[in-house]
């Protein structure tokens, strides 16, 4: 995809309202967490008991946790982890999700059967139940969050894939770039997944968002980033016992993720209207 | 009359698909619409049932009047009163006009029911009669049937059926037999012409084939890119087509001892309805188009031999 | 229909067979000796090998998946390490408890989703469709053990008008199903107004308008029924995912229940409790999607006809 054909729908997209206040959010989002060390007065591990559950004031806008800590910097901080596990994760499991479903799609036949048995199987389960086995077996903290998360939507991108590619493999184009001579890898790159690609872009995209709250929920149940490591999820494990003393320590790592996970959805809807693939997302 | 529309405007937004059209048609009369996709027809057949809401549309000017009644003017309630009951309406696609999860039955008694305010039994021996008057084997099981158990001609039988239910004085079909195998079509028009005659019922046959018309229809209206071109008597308006346009479309019809390679197809496709050229819309189209065509639409006008006409350089009998 | 569920049943059967090998295969996957984990630190040798002689774990893997679910087809789920209770009994007092939860948030959901979505679509890209998708937006995207814990703080603590926590009466039912209950309540509406706008533009739906019916009965008695089709497909197609709900909303409102079970077990390594849970979770998924099916053949008569 030519860096034009990428930029014209984001552009289109971000001048929707709804999309330009989406996209202003996460740049924000994404600029504090890569500048959090340049942006916070306090660190986010020091502990200083005697600042402990200070509610939001002047010299603790968002107040502290039960060990003293600045909340505010604990949640940029956690941006950083959060995103990254769900940015990265997300993003290795689109591209296996491709391959194998491009593959799938493509070549059929047993390879094709058995991709779809398995996918299917997946598919059918609730992502947090999928990444529950995989954080039981490989074990909590955050290379066990990133494989739950990849696994967990793996199936959906290779279902995606697999759809675009079924639809547009029988196209006369395409039987006439084979009679031309055309190699397997040549269609496959130079016609078939170009033309996946943007939808399942977008999926990816909203499922950032998901993945994002995967990953608060496992944190949240103590199986995510290990302390003293933030994460907006392990920040909220610790806050709902001190629901009561101190709600602010679940209340604005909450806000985080709601307001990043819907500016995600307002920004993948309006490239989804940029792209007009709607039919196309809702056909697999 | 039963029917006369006058100087009908269909707008959907900022467009106007349909301009200035204007029917008669009287009760056991068949008036034929024609013209290619896109000009319109359906738009005249949603504007009389006072159904464009559905898609957006609205009646811009002018008027629809029924049995003395403007429709244009009536409330969409009292609008509802004429649907099914007096103006009937037979879909063109059979296949997707009835309801997939719903018995057939299920599906013709309501017109009684609710129109004729007849009890359950009472509109299901009525529908019975009817599929049975519509030559339809074994009407009574074929009441506890769902669409997908029939074919496509019993389906348009059904959705005839449909049609008489609420015994009505206008039956208005829209391309009734497009989606239909060709030894079907030919039955189902035949079935249409013969209710009309039999009932005594106006029936509005709105079709793309020049062929239907003539099997059955007395008059006809040509319909081009949203305006009328000519309406005659049908045996006229074969025999000598005033408009370029009517003749062209005659010349589609394939004819015994016509010489190989001599059925003539129209150059060009119908404009859309953004794309509509000034002046004549036919012009571009037109073997006979001239200066006046491109500057100014033909005045839609009586003719002197009778019927309506718009067209600067009409043929004369001898051109046809 | 009785030749359609055998099928349908048939067919699940490979697929628990898979589900069931994954989830036999944790305490094999986990590091380490397996009868590590079936067992506490500091265990005496002669229990080790008792254990080991009881699931065969001296023997080939294909005979200990055997071993095992022979014993879990007579309902012996293992003991648990932590309490030294049979696992079937765990799951027997869990399993209730989730299943009011499930179902009453399932119900809930389904009612307030289906409403929304006729709603929104009827009054389609005005404001009452404005308002509902984007609080079903809204819904869809909050975390829902973050949600509950909202609850928690404005109903129970502030307001004091439900319990906290625990599953003791009714009124302890509502917050929690009202937290899985959003979640679902915006798929559905989603889906039932998608689905709304889509058969409504049918052609069938134009002949009904044409036969002079009122809108309302025809979009409640005609394009409803159709538009139910494809939801109750996705509502089967989710059980698992409400279920999902459940896990986390168990686990905020500390309720008894298969969630907190499997949460407690993840974080105790109470193995046989977690294989347990899952494969429970999993069962309740199939089951899901084969109540779907039926119900989609029920509602739809071109499928019962395929069925024959």
């Amino acid at each position: 995809m030519s860096l034009r054909r990428t930029l014209g729908p984001v552009r289109s997209a971000l001048a929707t309202r709804k999309g330009a206040l989406a996209g202003l959010w996460l740049a924000l989002v994404v600029v504090v967490a890569v500048l959090a060390p340049l942006l916070t007065p306090y660190a986010y591990d020091i502990q200083s008991l005697p600042d402990a559950f200070r509610p939001p004031a002047a010299t603790h806008w968002l107040g502290t946790d039960e060990f003293g800590r600045d909340l505010l910097t604990r949640i940029i901080y956690g941006a950083r982890t959060s995103l990254s596990v769900s940015v990265v994760s997300i993003a290795v499991s689109v591209l296996a999700g491709m391959i194998l479903g491009a593959a799938a799609g493509y070549f059929g036949g047993r390879l094709d059967q058995a991709v779809t048995v398995v996918v299917d199987l997946t598919w059918s389960f609730p992502e947090i139940l999928v990444a529950l086995i995989l954080v039981a077996i490989i074990g909590p903290g955050v290379t066990g969050t990133m494989v739950a998360i990849g696994v967990a939507y793996l199936a959906q991108f290779t279902r995606l894939t697999r759809a675009q590619i079924m639809t547009i493999r029988s196209e006369t184009y395409i039987e006439a770039a084979r009679s031309l001579g055309a190699s397997d890898g040549f269609i496959l790159a130079r016609h078939l997944l170009p033309n996946a690609l943007g939808p399942v872009l977008i999926a990816g995209m909203l499922a950032t968002g998901d993945a994002i709250i995967l990953e608060a929920t496992l944190g949240f149940f103590g199986l995510g980033a290990q302390p003293p490591l933030p994460s907006w999820g392990a920040m909220m494990s610790s806050g709902s016992g001190l629901l009561f003393k101190a709600p602010w320590i679940i209340l604005f790592p909450g806000l985080a993720v709601a307001t990043t996970v819907i500016a995600i959805n307002l920004f993948g809807d309006a490239l989804i209207h940029a792209l007009d693939i709607k039919t196309r997302l809702r056909e697999a | 009359m039963l029917l006369s529309v006058e100087n009908l405007s269909v707008a959907i937004g900022p467009v106007e698909p349909l301009s200035g059209l204007s029917l008669a048609l009287d009760r056991g009369e068949i008036l034929g619409l024609v013209g290619e996709s896109g000009s319109g027809k359906s738009l005249t057949a949603l504007a009389v049932t006072g159904l464009l809401p559905l898609i957006g549309g609205r009646v811009s000017s002018g008027s629809v009047s029924f049995d003395g009644v403007d429709l244009c003017r009536l409330p969409e309630a009292d609008l509802r009163g004429y649907r099914g009951r007096r103006i009937a309406f037979v879909t063109q696609n059979p296949m997707t006009a009835l309801d997939p999860i719903q018995r057939i039955g299920d599906q013709v008694d309501v017109v009684a029911r609710l129109h004729l305010g007849l009890g359950k039994a009472a509109a299901r021996a009525r529908t019975v009669d009817l599929l049975a008057s519509l030559r339809i084997p074994e009407a009574a099981a074929i009441c506890d049937a769902f669409p997908h158990q029939l074919s496509g001609g019993m389906k348009q039988r059904i959705v005839i059926a449909m049609a008489l239910a609420g015994d009505p004085d206008l039956i208005i079909a829209d391309e009734p037999t497009t989606a239909l195998d060709v030894t079907v079509q030919a039955q189902i028009i035949h079935l249409l012409g013969q209710l009309a005659r039999d009932r005594g019922l106006g029936l509005l046959l709105i079709t793309h084939d020049m062929g239907v018309v003539a099997q059955v229809c007395d008059k006809v209206a040509v319909l081009y890119a949203g305006r009328l071109a000519e309406t005659r008597e049908v045996g006229q308006l074969f025999a000598a087509p005033a408009h370029p346009y009517t003749r062209a479309l005659i010349g589609c019809i394939p004819r015994e001892g016509m010489a190989p390679g001599s059925l003539s197809g129209i150059p060009g496709a119908v404009p859309s309805v953004a794309t509509y050229p000034g002046g004549c819309r036919f012009h571009p189209r037109c073997p006979r188009a001239a200066e006046p065509c491109r500057a100014a639409p033909p005045p839609f006008a009586a003719r002197p031999g009778g019927g309506m006409l718009a067209c600067h350089f009409p043929l004369e009998p001898a051109d046809a | 229909m009785p030749g359609f569920l055998i099928r349908r049943v048939l067919l699940l059967l490979p697929v628990f067979l898979a589900v069931s090998v994954v989830i036999f295969l944790i305490l094999h996957l986990i590091p380490g000796d397996p009868v590590d984990n079936l067992v506490k630190v500091g265990t005496p040798a002669a229990k080790r090998a008792e254990i080991t002689a009881r699931y065969g774990l001296d023997r080939p893997l294909v005979v200990q998946y055997g071993i095992w679910l022979w014993a879990v087809m007579h309902g012996d789920l293992g003991t648990s390490i932590v309490t030294h209770r049979p696992v079937a009994s765990l799951i027997g007092q869990a399993l209730p408890h989730s299943l009011a939860l499930g179902g009453a948030a399932l119900a809930f959901s389904s009612a307030l989703g289906i409403l929304l979505g006729v709603v929104a679509a009827a009054w389609r890209d005005r404001w009452p469709d404005q308002i509902i998708m984007g609080g079903v937006l809204v819904g869809s995207t909050l975390p829902s053990f973050w949600l509950g814990l909202l609850l928690i703080l404005a109903f129970a603590v502030q307001l004091g008008w439900f319990p906290v926590s625990g599953a003791r009466g009714w009124d302890s039912l509502i917050l929690p199903v009202l937290t899985i209950g959003l979640g679902g309540t915006a798929l559905v509406a989603r889906v039932t107004r998608v689905a709304m706008i889509e058969a409504g533009g049918r052609d069938f739906v134009m002949l009904l308008h044409a036969k002079g019916l009122p809108p309302g009965r025809i979009r409640l008695r005609h394009v409803l029924r159709h538009a139910l089709i494809p939801v109750v497909t996705i509502l089967a197609l989710r059980i698992g995912w409400i279920l999902g709900g459940a896990v986390t909303v168990e686990y905020v409102f500390a309720r008894p229940g298969l969630g907190s079970t499997l949460i407690k077990g993840l974080n105790q390594h109470d193995y046989p409790v977690v294989q347990a849970c899952l494969l429970m979770l999993a069962v309740a998924v199939m089951l899901g999607t084969l109540l779907g099916d039926v119900v989609q053949a029920l509602m739809d008569p071109r499928v019962r006809g395929a069925l024959g």
